[in-house]
């Protein structure tokens, strides 16, 4: 399952579908808010998505994902809107028979939906200014 | 031709508007690209950028048919 999200990321709920009788191992990672990028205060983002888009090329992530590694349950969710710090922005997790799989599955989805799927991020300063980030990791001054 | 063009990120910002319509003697994305970019003032260069027609990823050298949604996808910074 991938999905684009408006409203604030329910993990409990998130965690609640990766159960599986199978499942001996459950890995979840979190993206947060953090409060500095490339040297300079942020406190805030704000995340775009082409929605239809971005919901077909992660759904492809998570069955690529299912073809690599030996899972039992996916879950990605990405926010967009407002968020501020602390928020969960992204969340992912995998449950499998085995860490070795959960671990690994959650860290290629990440990766990839960081890489490639449509959704972009703007970064508030604390000086006021804001920016689209690119993914070279600088932060934008426009 | 019509397009229906969206625009996300900075490509949103320098044009001014999220989506437009856009009547074009452009048959191709990449001729068409180079168009607005003239237009809004886009400074990307299409290697930095992919490309979506109706909802999917195409390639630079698609043609367009009347109508067709036409999306410039700025580098991606989820997550």
């Amino acid at each position: 399952m991938f999905a684009i999200s408006e409203a604030p990321i329910d993990v409990v709920r998130l965690q609640r579908g990766l159960e599986a009788d199978g499942a001996g191992a459950v890995v979840c990672f979190e993206g947060r808010v953090r409060n500095y990028n490339d040297g300079r205060a942020v406190n805030g983002l704000s995340y775009q998505a082409y929605i239809e888009l971005a919901e077909a090329e992660g759904r492809r992530i998570v069955e690529e994902a299912r073809g690599r590694f030996e899972v039992e349950r996916i879950s990605c969710v990405h926010r967009v809107g407002d968020l501020a710090l602390g928020d969960i922005a992204v969340w992912a997790g995998v449950s499998a028979a085995h860490r070795a799989a959960a671990f690994d599955a959650c860290r290629f989805i990440i990766d990839q939906v960081k890489a490639r799927v449509p959704i972009w991020k703007r970064e508030h300063y604390v000086d006021g200014v804001s920016g689209w980030l690119h993914p070279d990791g600088t932060s934008v001054t426009r | 031709m019509n397009y229906r063009l969206l625009y996300f990120a900075s490509l949103c910002d320098a044009a001014g508007c999220a989506e437009e319509q856009v009547a074009s003697d452009a048959l191709d994305v990449s001729t068409l690209y180079s168009e607005l970019a003239v237009r809004h003032g886009f400074t990307f260069t299409p290697d930095r950028l992919r490309v979506a027609v109706n909802g999917a990823f195409t390639d630079w050298n698609r043609r367009l048919a009347d109508n067709d949604e036409v999306v410039f996808l700025p580098p991606v910074s989820g997550g």
